[in-house]
Formats: structure tokens, sequence, C-alpha cells
């Protein structure tokens, strides 16, 4: 039976993304034995300690340059045995959402799938999940020797790193290039470098009521830039070329976990709800004061997109 | 080449759930059960490259029991070819590995090439059984795909990667490949469809025809369990803000600052 917990913590551009914080410093909360951190790559891992980790596994070689599911389930496979951990975290990343499950059946792991809440339970570790697309939650128990969970980003705070320092401890996990599956040939940047969906904390959402991608682009883009947002859609919208299919939110697009989501021009129907239902504060603008949006609504304007929007935008000009 | 596409029914989208006394699933009463929208997508895309030359045939597989026929014949009436139906009690109460198990096992006895499935089910979001069964078949896997292509024994497509970017990868054949909204447009059944559907086999499958042991599935082998299922909290009451445009917007920004410290 192993022991403590081990964060698979992501890199951007070489440091790690907010969310390897984000799970560190639960995991110390979770208060279940030591805490350490995976990094598969390189990177500057010096932040990690600080925020939690006492010690990191790095698994680096050139095969693990790009993702690809078979290098790096290999990788994880490889650090989550010299940790020796009983529980492993990582965010519900793209690749994570790959790798995890194969992971799973690799190691015989059990897996809880995008948690979004963790608690210590005598020792184990149980995840809480929503299904059916938010409608429900439930709780996921672990009954193998290692559990494995991938969180949604942004279900737990982030505070100031106050830790120590964690030594680094290079992991050989024997990849050769017959691993590389699937080889990457592209990368196809976004049109507009905002931060992903599923990890913004700031979202600004339209529905088909902005009739034309012009309009779209015009009242909701600027907006979205005066805070630093991320642009959502509702269904409607993408399914009538308004916004890109990468911008739908909802249970047939990206769930989303923002501290705020304004949404103009949006019913609130109940699959665009499934999407963004526990972000923080939710703000609607729509000219129907019955539209379903309100019931959901932390603070709502009843009143004509078009002319809110670039009253807001100049507002909020006025704050950033 | 033949296809396996999985396909699972769920509950339609705008379904009201509740849960059962115990709190471990949802009650399916009055429920009306849908293809997996998502599933959809990996039919749509099967059939498209069997237009295209590039298969043989179409074969769905579903794992469940003989409730699922309607959705099985609803993706035959598209056009599937043929389907597989696993029904055992032994697989009452597995968990994703053991679906994928069960799944796996009957992919390979068909000696399919290349398996589509949905990039998830919207019953339990887990996204997890196809990747489990590329582990089991030791296969490549590419999951969120919205574009791919097949030529000869290689394939190419384009997924989802996280910060919005996309990437284009390669790889060899078989392979598990999940679908995402974008890669095609899903026909419906026409009404000839449905006619013909109505002569196509469903094939119903024991563990035994598939050489499965009953230890390997079920709930004694699952590692996971579920339990406590409940519904979220409401959300609490909002404000509706009063007043002209101008003023409503400097009360909405007031109070996202001051109040909801957001901004
Ligand atoms: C299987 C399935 C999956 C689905 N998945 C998703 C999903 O992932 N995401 C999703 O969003 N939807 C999804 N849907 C679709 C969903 O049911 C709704 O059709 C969709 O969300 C509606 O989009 P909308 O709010 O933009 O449009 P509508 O419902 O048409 O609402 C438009 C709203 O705009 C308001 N409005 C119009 N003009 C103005 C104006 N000038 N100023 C202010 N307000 C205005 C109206 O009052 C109305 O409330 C799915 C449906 C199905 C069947």
């Amino acid at each position: 039976m192993g022991n403590g917990i081990l964060v698979y913590c992501e890199f951007e551009n070489g440091s790690p993304r907010k969310t390897a914080y984000e799970l560190l410093q639960k995991a110390v909360a979770l208060g279940a034995g030591p805490v350490s951190a995976l990094v598969i790559g390189g990177g500057d891992t010096s932040t990690l300690g600080a925020n939690g980790a006492t010690r990191v596994f790095q698994v680096d070689a050139p095969q693990v340059a790009s993702y690809s599911t078979g290098a790096y389930v290999k990788a994880l496979a490889a650090g989550i045995a010299a940790s020796g951990a009983a529980t492993v975290l990582a965010a519900a990343s793209s690749p994570a959402r790959d790798a995890f499950p194969r992971l799973s059946a690799r190691i015989g792991a059990g897996f809880g799938v995008e948690v979004t809440d963790l608690r210590n339970e005598g020792g184990k570790i149980v995840g809480r999940r929503p299904v059916y697309a938010g409608k429900a939650l439930v709780d996921v128990n672990i009954l193998s020797a290692v559990g494995l969970f991938t969180v949604r980003p942004n279900s737990f705070p982030v505070a100031a790193a106050s830790g120590g320092s964690a030594a680094v401890v290079a992991v050989d996990a024997g990849l050769t290039d017959a691993d590389v599956d699937v080889k990457v040939i592209d990368r196809v940047a976004p049109a507009n470098k905002a931060i992903d969906l599923t990890e913004a904390d700031r979202i600004v959402s339209g529905g088909r009521s902005l009739k034309t991608k012009e309009q779209f682009d015009e009242v909701l883009r600027p907006l979205a830039a005066a805070i630093g947002a991320t642009v959502g859609a509702s269904r409607a919208a993408v399914d009538a070329g308004l916004a890109g299919h990468g911008e739908q939110v909802g249970q047939t697009g990206k769930v989303v976990n923002p501290s705020l989501y304004i949404a103009f021009g949006i019913s609130g129907a109940i699959q665009h709800l499934a999407g963004m239902r526990t972000s923080r504060v939710i703000v609607a603008v729509n000219k129907d004061a019955d539209a379903p949006i309100f019931q959901y609504a932390t603070y709502g304007i009843v009143g004509d997109l078009f002319e809110i929007a670039p009253l807001l935008t100049a507002e909020l000009r006025k704050h950033s | 080449m033949k296809i396996g596409v999985c396909l699972k029914q769920v509950p339609a989208t705008d379904t009201r759930i509740r849960v059962n006394a115990d709190a471990t699933a949802i009650l399916t009463d009055d429920v009306k059960f849908e293809i997996n929208p998502y599933d959809e997508y990996a039919l749509e895309e099967a059939l498209q490259l069997k237009a295209a030359g590039k298969a043989t045939e179409v074969i769905t597989f579903t794992l469940g029991g003989a409730d699922a026929d309607p959705r099985i014949r609803d993706g035959l009436a598209r056009g599937a070819d043929r389907a597989v139906r696993i029904d055992d009690p032994a697989l009452a109460g597995s968990d994703a590995l053991g679906v994928a198990r069960a799944l796996a096992a009957a992919l390979k006895a068909e000696g399919v090439g290349l398996v589509l499935a949905g990039r998830q089910a919207v019953d339990g979001d887990g996204s997890a059984v196809p990747a489990m069964i590329a582990e089991l078949l030791g296969c490549a896997q590419v999951s969120w795909v919205d574009k791919l292509t097949i030529e000869g024994e290689s394939f190419t497509a384009q997924r989802a990667a996280g910060g919005g970017v996309r990437e284009v990868v390669t790889g060899s054949l078989p392979a598990v490949v999940t679908t995402d909204k974008g890669l095609n447009t899903p026909r419906y059944a026409t009404l000839p469809g449905i006619m013909k559907a109505k002569a196509k086999p469903i094939a119903v499958k024991k563990l035994a025809d598939l050489a499965l042991d009953a230890s390997s599935v079920g709930a004694g082998a699952a590692l996971v369990s579920f339990s406590n299922m409940g519904q979220p909290a409401a959300r609490p009451a909002g404000r509706i803000l009063k007043g002209d445009s101008a003023s409503v917007v400097a009360e909405l920004v007031s109070l996202l600052h001051n109040e909801a410290k957001v901004i």
C-alpha cells in the first residue's frame, strides 16, 4: 500500500501551470502523507517546493518533448512507481484526459474522472464529481491500492506559496522512440491567444441573438479583452457560425468553472447550464425577463445586449 | 477494414435527473433514452469512411440489455451494417475498466481495424472507456478528434491539445479514435433506412462467447465504486438590477468589484 499524494504538474513555456499549484496546495490540505510532484519533460521546478512538494520526480527524455499517449503513459507509470504514492492527482487537461484512463488500465489503479472536490476519509482520498452534466454529484471511492484523479481546473483556491524547497529525483522511464506511438506533425494555434475556456477565470459568452459573426466579434470580443476574459458561446451561436466549435460552452462543448461568467443573449437551456452552472458569479444580460438563465444569475440585467454591452465595455475599461 | 463504433444509450440531454433510494444511480423510469450525442459523430464518421471506400463494414458495439435495441436499430437505420450487443448478468456493477474489457474482447473477436467512439458519454461523463479499450487492444489512441483521414494503414487526426491549440497527429492502424463535435454533421435515419434496419442482425453475446472470464468484470473486479449521489445545492437567489442602462451598468461594475470581488 502506497503512501502520500503525487501531483502530476503540467508545464507551459517552461514554468508550472497554475493548476500545478492548485493541486499541490490541495494535496497538502488533504493531510494524507507526504506530497510530491511529478514532472514530465524539462522546466523550472524551483517553485514546486514552495507550493507544497517535498520531492519532485522528473522524467525527462527526448521522447516527451511533445505529448504522445504511449510515451506519457509510460512516463507517468514510472513516476508513480518511483514515488510510492497512494493517490495521484492531475488537472483535467487535454493530455491528462487522454493518458489517465489508459494509465488506470495499465497499472490497475482506480480512476476518478474530473472530480471537483476531494476529501480525506480516515486516510483514504475520496473524490466527488459531477455526472449527468452536473445535474447530479457522486462520490468516487477507490478500491485499488493506488487511486488516480483528474481534477477540473479552478476547483480549489490558490494561495501565495509558503512552503520550502523540494529535492529533484530523476526517474528513468526507459523510453525509446517506439513509445512515441502517435506523432505530432503540426500545431494549430488559436486565432486569439486567450486562456483555454476550461481553465479561464473570466468568461464572456454570447448567444445566437448576436446574429452575425461580425456583431459577435465587435460586441463581445472587446468586452472580453477589457477584463482579460476568454470568449465563449452557446451552441446555437456556434451552429450559426458566430463563434468557433472550440468556443462552445455546455454539455456538448466545454465545461467551464470561472469566477465570473457573463452571458449575453443566452436563454439558459439546460444543456448550456450544464457547462457553466458551477461558475462562482454569473451575470446574465437578456431582453426577456423570463429567460431561464436569470434563475442562475448572481446579477441580472433585463435589457438589449446591443445597448448594454458597449456601455459595460467602457465601464470595465475604467477598472483595468 | 472493419470499423467498430461504440454506441451507448444515454438519457436525453433535457432529462430531469432523480436519484435512487440508495444514492448510487439515477431513476430511469420515464427517462427518454437517445444515442449518446458524441457517438453520433463516431457513427457518421464511420459511415462516411465506408462511403469513401476506406472500410468494408461498419459494426456497432453496445453493452447493455434489450432496452438498448431501439437505439441500436437507430444506428442500423442510419447505415451501420450490423450490431453486436454484449449482455451478461456477470457484467452488473462493472466500472469503466470492466466495460472496456467486454467491449475490447468483442472488438477483437470481430477483427476491427479502427474503433470510433464518442469522446464521452453524457450520462456518467466518464470519458475513460475508449482509452482503456486502446490499452487492452494494445493499439494507438487519439482523443477528442474533429478531423480524421485514413490513408492505407495510417491515420492523420486533429485533436484538442489544451489552450485552444489543435494538434495534428499521425499514427498507424489499428487505433481507437474518440470523436468531438465539429468532426461532421450526423445524419438522421431515413424511412428506407428504417425499413432496411429491420432485417439487419443484432448479435447478442455472452461473456463465454467472447472468451472472457466472469471474474474480470462486474462489481467484484471494479477498481472504483460510486456512492452518495445527490443533487447540487441550489444557487442562492440572484438580483435583477433595475434602472436605466447607464445606471445598471455602473451598478453591475461596482457590485462585481466591491461585493463579488471578481474584477
Ligand atoms: C443533444 C443536445 C446538446 C446540446 N448541447 C448544447 C451545448 O453544449 N451548449 C449549448 O449552449 N447548447 C446546447 N444545446 C442547445 C440548447 O438546447 C439551446 O438550443 C441553446 O443553448 C440555445 O442557445 P441560445 O441561448 O444562444 O439561443 P436561444 O435559446 O434562441 O436564446 C436566445 C436568447 O437571447 C435573448 N435575446 C435575443 N435578442 C436579444 C437582445 N438583443 N438582447 C438581449 N437578449 C436577447 C432571447 O431573449 C433569448 O433568451 C444542445 C441541445 C441538444 C439537443
